[in-house]
């Protein structure tokens, strides 16, 4: 457990002297920014039609964000280590394989809670603009929502990340896995006779916009979010183990 | 400390060692001296728990390396070959990383300690990055020994430095090898036989020779390998031939042919050509061949022929 923090405090310290980090964040702080802008000026045009702006474009928008900006956040966690041959460091040291993937993806993870701690700004300003307020339970899971969308995508990056030498290639890997689970896996829903309910419990869309993002907090769907957490850490797991045996 | 035995590692199909079997006492320092290829990081490798042999078996500061390979790394201090480091970090922070991952209590004097004893505590507080390689070497050193590790495994300490800082890092190696184990490798002779108390030479992922610097300087110097051939059994004209003064590892060959050494101020090629015959044996053939350790050494020493042996 104090392996996990003292790798995850690493990582997430190096975020701030990382570029890309920072131009991540400030790409998200910027479209969001100008998300919000556009919902309060259309809100002003019709405020007197009563009606009540939501947080529905700013949370949506970052989520299709998270699919574009959290595999730049993890593609040099492990891909790097190889790289460098830092790894024989973090694999000599009395680490488990599973500590050292869990405290990669755990400072991953701060970082963007602190991008979405930021964010947060957008729904408290608006909430003081309106009355009466915007729908605080709405925002509550809407945020929950994207807190796990980017633990799954996370995950997903850092095992993906495991897997390679070059960070450019675990960036391309990792964007690939994220827009077909995004875009692609629910396809086939449409079409296909038999299965069709597996492929669109496979789509991440429905686990966050029909469910989370309108105020629905589902068994179902944090269910999925787990288990492609864990199904990210494991690929890590895994994927340290086969290089240790190759 | 350290016991090896029968250590096999597979490349795919490729065999980079094929059954070592050594061991190292506490208080010793020794030496794998090979040529590049030899295998010496590979063993170094599995020694450390960095990955597991194909076949055979290490044990490390009373561990297996695979079984308990996590007993075996809180045990060991470890400079890979690369000497990896993180370039953006400050070399005080990264060997406080290395501490914490360590578990030690007192974390920070323990940088302190190890930044003091390699001579680099005054330039804790710089970038990795801006470092020169023979400072990249002592950091990497610093952090194999921030956890005065039982035993210490070092991949080609000197390697790159410059002529004052080897004899620096060798001074080192000496003074901490007095209470630990050491292994090092090295592909320098003469640095083999500086530092350690027993060296042992690799090739081709084979043990070639194992013995003291002092025993394998006399044995390259002069020693010289003569191979006999009697009529009937090799192995009844053994014991008489390593019963002669200044023969020394006499074997029988699988062909029934019988080796020997002998130091050149001793040579006793008379007594055993007398013993043979006066045992009532015949002496079919008997002449001088090249030592597969002459063979080693020119190649180990073809890429430093400037150093004196
Ligand atoms: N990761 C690897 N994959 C495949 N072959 C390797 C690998 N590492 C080493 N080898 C091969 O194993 C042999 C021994 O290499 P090594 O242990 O690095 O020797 P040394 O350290 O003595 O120079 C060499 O033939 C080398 O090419
Ligand atoms: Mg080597």
């Amino acid at each position: 457990m104090r392996n996990i923090w003292t790798i995850a405090k690493r990582e997430y310290n190096h975020f701030f002297i990382s570029p890309i980090a920072y131009l991540v964040a400030f790409a998200i702080l910027l479209v969001l920014g100008i998300i919000f802008a556009l919902v309060i000026y259309s809100s002003s045009q019709n405020v007197f039609f009563g009606s009540v702006p939501d947080i529905r474009p700013i949370t949506g928008s970052f989520a299709f964000l998270l699919v574009l900006s959290t595999p730049a956040l993890t593609m040099r966690l492990l891909a790097d280590e190889n790289r460098m041959g830092t790894m024989e460091l973090l694999l000599t040291a009395p680490v488990r394989d599973i500590e050292l993937i869990v405290g990669k993806w755990l400072g991953s993870f701060l970082f963007m809670l602190t991008i979405i701690a930021i964010t947060l700004v957008y729904p408290i300003v608006l909430n003081a603009l309106v009355r009466p307020g915007i729908d605080q339970g709405l925002m509550i899971t809407a945020y929950l929502g994207l807190i796990l969308v980017a633990a799954s995508f996370l995950s997903i990056g850092v095992g993906i990340s495991a897997l390679f030498s070059n960070q450019v290639a675990a960036f391309f890997a990792t964007l690939a896995v994220l827009i077909t689970l995004w875009w692609l896996v629910g396809f086939p829903a449409n079409y296909v006779q038999t299965g069709a309910d597996i492929f669109r419990y496979l789509d991440l869309q429905t686990h966050f916009y029909d469910s989370l993002s309108v105020g629905k907090i589902n068994l179902t769907d944090l269910v999925y979010f787990f288990s492609l957490i864990a199904l990210g850490l494991f690929v890590g797991t895994l994927s340290i183990d086969i290089r240790r045996w190759r | 400390m350290i016991r090896v035995n029968n250590l096999i590692k597979d490349y795919g199909q490729r065999r980079a060692l094929c059954g070592l079997t050594f061991h190292a006492q506490q208080g010793e320092v020794v030496g794998f001296l090979g040529p590049n290829g030899a295998g010496k990081t590979t063993t170094m490798r599995i020694l450390t728990g960095y990955m597991p042999p194909t076949e055979g078996e290490a044990i490390v500061a009373g561990y297996d390396v695979v079984s308990e390979s996590l007993e075996v790394r809180k045990r060991v201090g470890y400079l890979p070959e690369t000497v990896p480091l993180y370039n953006d970090m400050v070399v005080f922070d990264y060997l406080k990383f290395m501490a914490d991952l360590r578990h030690l209590p007192d974390a920070e004097e323990r940088v302190e300690e190890a930044l003091e004893l390699v001579g680099m505590i005054e330039r804790a507080n710089g970038y990795i990055g801006n470092l020169s390689k023979g400072m990249r070497q002592r950091v990497g050193l610093a952090q194999a020994l921030l956890h005065r590790p039982e035993v210490l495994i070092l991949d080609e300490p000197t390697i790159g430095l410059d002529p004052n800082q080897v004899v620096e890092i060798r001074n080192l190696i000496r003074e901490l090898g007095k209470e630990r184990t050491v292994l090092l490798s090295t592909h320098i002779l003469s640095e083999a036989q500086q530092i350690c108390d027993r060296v042992i030479i690799i090739n081709k992922g084979q043990i070639i020779a194992e013995d003291t610097p002092e025993n394998l300087q006399a044995r390259l110097l002069g020693a010289k390998r003569v191979m006999i051939q009697v009529r009937g059994e090799a192995d009844d004209v053994l014991p008489q031939i390593q019963a002669i003064p200044g023969v020394r590892q006499a074997v029988v060959n699988l062909d029934g042919t019988i080796e020997f050494e002998f130091l050149p101020t001793q040579d006793v090629r008379p007594r055993v050509a007398r013993a043979i015959i006066e045992a009532g044996h015949e002496l079919l053939e008997m002449r001088t061949i090249s030592m597969s350790l002459e063979e080693i050494f020119l190649e180990l020493t073809k890429d430093n022929a400037g150093l004196p042996m």
